[in-house]
């Protein structure tokens, strides 16, 4: 079998995979959420932390959960970093400077798990785990929390209550994100990666020179790292590293981890608000923007234009030769669809097009299909901009799922939209502007500037990865990209919990003679039209000044 | 009231946050570790590692090594491992990828100053293209077979000129006054690559010399598409602990192999093909050679006697 086709069967079995999976997954996230009996262990839990489980929240106080869960996310996390040297298996590490401690924590509970240390070298196992791990659930749960409280806007009538936040963030912890992560941690193991609690020992290798073998809970902590659309590795070279994935079929099993939330949730989405078809017009709409941008990376990547990968033969360099080149492109795209971030390969050494696709991904607003929630409420919004676009068109009050789309609704659609864009642009500006800031760049050139881009990309749209050259272990970038996470991350929330509570305030509209259809393909290939459309107007200068011009000659 | 019940939800998120740590940051955890010390797991979950026949552990199955002496020259009883950016290669405490771009093509001159008085210079860089010749033309000629590659100068140098002159409507020169090998550095080279460019002389570089207001132009060469050397010879994996090469890498190091231990080639690549593994399931993954474990079986069968 050629490369090429064995690369096609290996997207495609992963296509094949997410749709078994996407109704009895879809089905059992909808149960988790509108299921009114609390286990046992969590009655204990909501005890524990003090809150009543069947209090409801408006929107204000809901958002409020969220932010003071960050909040105290943020300072644990950092507080941790700092006294990492007090701490059990600290392997002997000093604390984490201020700068990197501030940057690492507001990374990781904002989902994006950007990484501006080097995890065998800065890290002790109890902070990986206890700290770093910990935010791989939550956060994935907040985005879940934040999504599903969305989707309640949509399905309830004439009300101010999304919910209780406690509990959607118990139990997308504890009934979803935690049974998969024991298996998949297990089935890690199977293929090689390593559960250990070792300081970094030295061996004699065979020709007699030192080797040291680090070691550390890694399978517990790569499965979530990709359920939770996290990334941020436990190691350096995160996915790419044996210890981490170690052969063929874990690449496979990694990539479908990283997916499978983000797929299934449309399902539970159409459940909720009583209409299948609804949930399957959005994971089309999904699925088609994945699977050109999937086939448009491997072509490039296998295409293999340019002077150096000419020279080489292929696109090979920082690519594993077990996952090989289209594999690789498979992963990248996937990491970047979503907001996972995790690399099994070098994105800066990518052919310049294939580079560009890594970052037009994240540029989609993370939407096909997005991280862990944020994906799902990412594309609803956009489905909201379309209706108006099209309610614009005819010239109607635009409806959405029986509510109204009036200019309330709009403005929150719209600011949430320009949040990312703001964020990436005038981060990257700033950058390019402060000479200091571009000596961070490791290429020069073009290149350089696509390095900065991808950080404030990567950054503001909570995805993690890096055009890796760039040095951003600075207290500029450590701050700046930190700022960009966070804005990135918590406006956008707060955009979509308010839109919540003005479409839960709202009663039924009956669908008329006017309305549009939004379950039939007319409308996927709208929403499909407009992501792209509106995210090529904002990006296409910054990248044409970056990889198109390093890409076309 | 206000205050208090801001303060009491920062609390419940406070208990909250602790609660779930305890679950999914130390119970969850430490049961996977407890879990994988079932038999079949546990050796897995340990890091594979791998002893040799006398009981000696010398590395893991999936960690690669180097098979080089100290000055990082290639031992030519062993299989060759890829090229490696992880430390001074294949050092899992600082794991890495080159991160160069597929246009890192022009070099930065080492200070000959510097480098007379022995001192390394850091601000000198090699670019990715240069980095990839090199690496072509070493193992072109530790395995005795040509070394070529598109945009790569005889040298192992990459190949790449800057022309200077007036530029046309789409910013190219058309008429160059001057003409500049930018990687080959005046002393280093006896001469460029190519004694003229459109009439025009090409001269060495001369480290601080200026040559930004050229064009970069590569020069193709008449090297094959596909080159004798494979790819992931000359390429450095994301990690720098890749524990495989290519079947066919393997094989161009076959007979340098069956020369140094006083086998048959046949026999060496019998040893290959145990060490080899396909796509799994047909199409996951590219087929590779694990070059540890092959190491230690020709050490086994083939013992050097150097």
């Amino acid at each position: 079998m050629s490369t090429t086709t064995a690369g096609i069967c290996f997207a495609g079995s992963l296509v094949l995979a997410l749709a078994v999976v996407y109704r009895p997954l879809g089905d059992y996230m909808y149960r988790v959420f509108t299921g009114t009996r609390h286990a046992r262990a969590e009655k204990v839990i909501y005890r524990l932390i003090g809150v009543r489980p069947d209090a409801e929240q408006t929107w204000g106080v809901y958002a409020r959960s969220v932010l003071a869960f960050s909040v105290v996310s943020v300072l644990f996390l950092y507080g941790l970093q700092r006294l990492q040297n007090h701490l059990l298996l600290s392997l002997g590490f000093k604390p984490v400077m201020t700068h990197q401690a501030w940057n690492t924590a507001i990374s990781f509970t904002t989902n994006t798990n950007w990484q501006s240390y080097s995890g065998e070298s800065t890290m002790g196992h109890l902070v990986q785990m206890a700290g770093l791990a910990v935010q791989n659930f939550v956060s994935a749960a907040v985005g879940i929390a934040v999504a599903i409280a969305l989707v309640r806007g949509f399905a309830r009538r004439r009300t101010e209550h999304l919910g209780n936040f406690w509990v959607d963030l118990v139990r997308a912890n504890l009934r979803i994100l935690l049974p998969i992560a024991v298996v998949g941690a297990i089935v890690l193991i199977a293929g090689g990666a390593v559960q250990n609690f070792h300081d970094p020992h030295t061996i004699q290798t065979l020709t007699g020179a030192k080797q040291t073998i680090t070691g550390g809970p890694v399978a517990s902590q790569e499965v979530i790292k990709e359920l939770g659309t996290n990334g941020g590795g436990f190691y350096n070279a995160n996915s790419a590293h044996p210890f981490e994935n170690p052969t063929t079929w874990t690449n496979w099993f990694e990539i479908f981890l990283l997916l499978v939330i983000s797929f299934s949730l449309p399902r539970t989405f159409g459940r909720m608000v009583g209409s299948d078809k609804q949930g399957y017009a959005i994971v089309s709409v999904m699925a088609t923007l994945a699977v050109l941008s999937m086939t448009l990376i491997m072509w490039f990547q296998l295409a293999h234009h340019g002077t150096v990968p000419t020279a080489i033969g292929s696109s090979m360099e920082g690519v594993e030769t077990r996952f090989g080149v289209a594999n690789s492109a498979t992963f990248a795209d996937a990491t970047t669809l979503t907001s996972t971030g995790a690399v099994d390969s070098f994105h800066d050494s990518y052919t310049s097009l294939g580079g560009m696709m890594t970052m037009f991904n994240m540029m989609l607003g993370e939407v096909a299909p997005g991280g862990t929630g944020s994906g799902l409420y990412g594309m609803l919004i956009l489905a909201v901009i379309t209706v108006f676009v099209a309610g614009l068109m005819v010239g109607r009050t635009p409806e959405y799922l029986g509510k109204k789309i009036s200019s309330r609704e709009i403005k929150f659609a719209a600011t949430y939209f320009l949040v990312t864009p703001i964020c990436v642009l005038v981060g990257t500006a700033f950058a390019m502007a402060l000479p200091g800031q571009r000596a961070g760049m490791l290429n020069s050139g073009p290149h350089g500037l696509s390095e900065v881009l991808y950080a404030f990309t990567s950054a503001s749209n909570n995805n993690g990865s890096a055009f890796a050259g760039i040095t951003v272990n600075t207290p500029w970038y450590d701050t700046a990209l930190g700022l960009a996470m966070v804005f990135g991350r918590f406006l956008p929330m707060i955009f979509v919990l308010a839109l919540a509570g003005s479409l839960a305030k709202q009663g039924l509209t009956p669908a008329s003679e006017g309305t549009l259809p939004t379950h039939r393909p007319q409308f996927v290939v709208m929403v499909a039209g407009v992501t792209v459309v509106l995210v090529a107007l904002t990006f296409l200068p910054a990248l044409a000044l970056g990889p198109l011009a390093e890409g076309i000659h | 009231m206000r205050l208090s019940s801001q303060i009491r939800r920062h609390l419940a998120a406070l208990r909250a946050l602790l609660v779930l740590t305890v679950i999914l940051g130390i119970a969850y955890p430490v049961a996977i570790w407890a879990v994988a010390f079932i038999p079949g797991l546990h050796h897995r979950a340990q890091g594979s590692m791998v002893r040799t026949a006398d009981g000696r552990i010398v590395g893991s199955r999936i960690i690669g090594q180097s098979f080089t002496d100290k000055d990082g020259d290639p031992l030519k009883q062993y299989v060759q491992s890829r090229p490696s950016n992880a430390g001074d290669g294949y050092d899992p405490t600082s794991t890495s990828a080159s991160n160069l771009g597929p246009e890192s093509i022009v070099d930065t001159l080492p200070d000959p100053a510097l480098v007379k008085a022995g001192k390394e210079d850091a601000n000198a860089k090699t670019s990715l293209l240069t980095q990839v010749c090199t690496r072509s033309k070493k193992v072109g000629e530790l395995e005795g077979v040509s070394g070529a590659r598109p945009f790569c100068t005889p040298g192992g140098i990459g190949a790449v000129l800057a022309v200077m002159g007036p530029r046309d409507g789409q910013g190219h020169v058309t008429h160059p006054t001057r003409v500049v090998s930018l990687n080959e550095e005046c002393g280093v080279v006896a001469r460029p690559f190519v004694a003229t460019y459109d009439g025009v002389p090409v001269e060495c570089a001369k480290y601080g010399e200026d040559y930004a207001k050229g064009e970069v132009v590569p020069v193709r060469g008449g090297a094959p598409a596909h080159p004798v050397v494979p790819a992931d010879a000359v390429t450095a994996s994301g990690s720098g602990l890749d524990p495989h090469i290519s079947p066919a890498y393997a094989r161009l190091q076959a007979p340098r192999i069956a020369r140094t231990r006083g086998v048959s080639e046949q026999r060496v690549l019998a040893a290959i093909k145990d060490n080899e593994d396909g796509r799994v399931l047909g199409f996951a993954g590219e087929p590779r050679v694990n070059v540890l474990t092959l190491n230690i079986e020709l050490d086994e069968k083939y013992p050097y006697r150097g």
